[in-house]
């Protein structure tokens, strides 16, 4: 598989069809994990982790699920492959500002992606769309099996699986789901949940606000410790508290139905204005509109096609995939507001109007849901 | 506002977590955020950043102040620059100090989920050996003589096999 394979084909996720996927976005689920007696590859020296990469990479291109699979040292990417990459999801922040001495594993389903270097000698990640954690789990335990028979894991009987950061000692596990919620953000409910979950050791993340105003109406909800509790503990309950996010969401939406359908005919309506007339928009405000127009997707007021396109424009405009496609080596952030804006616009003209007559709003703003 | 990393420049990124009931909040200007990775949820733990910004102190009290881990050359030091260890060895070296550490930070102090499957063998062993020598200590004690032979013999298999 070679990166244009990668492009040309995105991973099953984007094209979201797993359990609760209209509000699960996505399941992920990752390892950390190390060699004995080495240098974690924040504290080697360039040709130890040389080494070291050397001693992970071949068994890492072993594993079964890997056949056929992509393989890059991070030398060989350049800075708008490795962005395309973590806007994919694939490698992480950290990762892409990596150079010689580390290297990325991607599967050919882009299911299981392995980072060799990163903050650990391993960071192995298998992602799935919609509400499947347990099965990511499975991926990711099949490639650790395969292994830890072949490397020598630094692992302590009290601490469990050593890691470059105290913070993921133990299973170095992190689980985490991302949810997309807009009926619990416009209903006003969405600190009530992000506080309750807070309170049970999972950690709520948005971006750019006070914890709540999340961008997109998007959060990843994640367990914050690693050490104490069995896999399964955690991923049971991260599943458990994420079930039941899926259900005060699902009923925020009903009742915004049922009695503010006038504001949220209102928002849908001007999202879909702006993203399909706007000359120049920034990111944020693109994924905020974006996240409206799912909703109105999902509750059925634009046709099973919009659905998709909109999932796809929330990739599309972020800023490398916006510069790849415009085959240019450096956009300036006007020149990107300006073709986002112009890429948003030719999609939205394609979807018709919101079909208001799925939802009736009277004269005092309540509605009424009708029957498909 | 100023930004909790620098000190610097004006901070525009407003972070807050909430954990087990304990808000955290973090400030961060545009280019601290962007250093630490925080427009990328998935790669973004709040921990890490607060280890940055003085948790990592918890460390020295613990051990000697020169400590260096024999297998790595990692110091005291260099923990509280990066908030990462040297290497596995460093768990040992500075064991002290990071049982604090890790006391604020996670459910526990002992693993419980999986392992490698050849170590699990090893470490169910190494169990049994502790066990058996707490029965052999009583036996002493109790006067059971017989049962103390048997108890030592045991003990001194299993410790054969695990040196194998």
């Amino acid at each position: 598989m070679t990166f244009d394979d990668i492009v040309a084909h995105p991973g099953q996720w984007l094209r979201g069809d797993g359990p609760h996927d209209k509000i699960v976005v996505s399941s992920r689920i990752r390892f950390a994990r190390n060699l004995k007696d080495r240098p974690f590859p924040g504290w080697a020296k360039k040709a130890e982790r040389l080494k070291i990469l050397g001693e992970i990479q071949s068994h890492v291109g072993a594993i079964p699920a890997m056949e056929n699979g992509y393989t890059a040292p991070l030398q060989e990417l350049n800075a708008l492959q490795k962005q395309i990459l973590v806007e994919r999801h694939l490698v992480s922040r950290e990762h892409a500002s990596k150079s010689a001495g580390s290297a990325v594993v991607i599967s050919h389903d882009q299911q299981l992606s392995i980072m060799i270097n990163e903050e650990d000698h391993l960071r192995m990640q298998s992602l799935l769309p919609g509400l499947q954690l347990r099965e990511a789990y499975k991926i990711n335990n099949e490639a650790d099996l395969f292994l830890e028979d072949r490397l020598p894991y630094a692992f302590h009987a009290d601490l469990g699986y050593l890691t470059a950061c105290p913070t993921n000692v133990g299973t170095g596990l992190r689980a985490s789901a991302m949810v997309h919620l807009p009926g619990l953000v416009l209903a006003e409910q969405i600190n009530q949940i992000v506080n309750s979950v807070g309170k049970i050791g999972l950690a709520v993340r948005g971006l750019y606000g006070e914890g709540t105003e999340a961008l997109g109406n998007l959060f990843q909800v994640s367990n914050q410790t690693t050490l104490g509790e069995t896999e399964e503990e955690i991923i049971d309950r991260l599943v458990k508290v994420i079930e039941q996010v899926i259900e005060h969401e699902q009923n925020a939406r009903q009742m915004l139905l049922e009695r503010r359908a006038n504001m949220l005919l209102d928002q849908i309506g001007r999202a879909y204005g702006i993203l399909g007339h706007a000359r120049a928009i920034a990111s944020k405000e693109a994924l905020n509109l974006l996240s409206v127009m799912k909703l109105g997707a999902d509750l059925g007021l634009f046709p099973e096609s919009a659905q998709l396109a909109v999932d796809e424009l929330f990739m599309t405009t972020q800023p490398a995939h916006l510069q790849l496609a415009e085959k240019k080596e450096k956009l300036s952030p006007e020149e990107r507001d300006t073709l986002r804006a112009d890429l948003v616009r030719a999609k939205v003209k394609q979807i018709p109007e919101p079909d208001i007559a799925k939802v009736t709003p009277t004269k005092n703003g309540n509605g009424k849901k009708k029957d498909k | 506002m100023k930004c909790d990393v620098c000190q610097k420049s004006e901070a525009t990124v407003y972070l807050t977590q909430i954990v087990e009931g304990k808000m955290q909040k973090v400030n961060l200007c545009e280019n601290c955020a962007k250093e630490k990775g925080v427009s990328d949820p998935t790669g973004f733990a709040m921990a890490d950043l607060l280890l940055g910004l003085g948790a990592t102190q918890q460390i020295e009290h613990g051990g000697q102040p020169a400590q260096k881990c024999p297998v790595c050359g990692f110091t005291q030091i260099d923990f509280k620059k990066t908030g990462r260890l040297g290497c596995s060895a460093c768990y040992d070296t500075f064991a002290d100090g990071l049982a604090n550490l890790l006391k604020g930070m996670h459910k526990g102090l002992k693993h419980t989920g999986k392992m490698p499957a050849r170590l699990s063998r090893r470490f169910a062993m190494a169990d049994r050996v502790k066990s058996l020598e707490k029965d052999l200590k009583k036996a002493v004690k109790d006067e059971k003589y017989e049962d103390a032979a048997r108890l030592r013999d045991e003990i001194q298999k299993l410790e054969h096999e695990l040196q194998a």
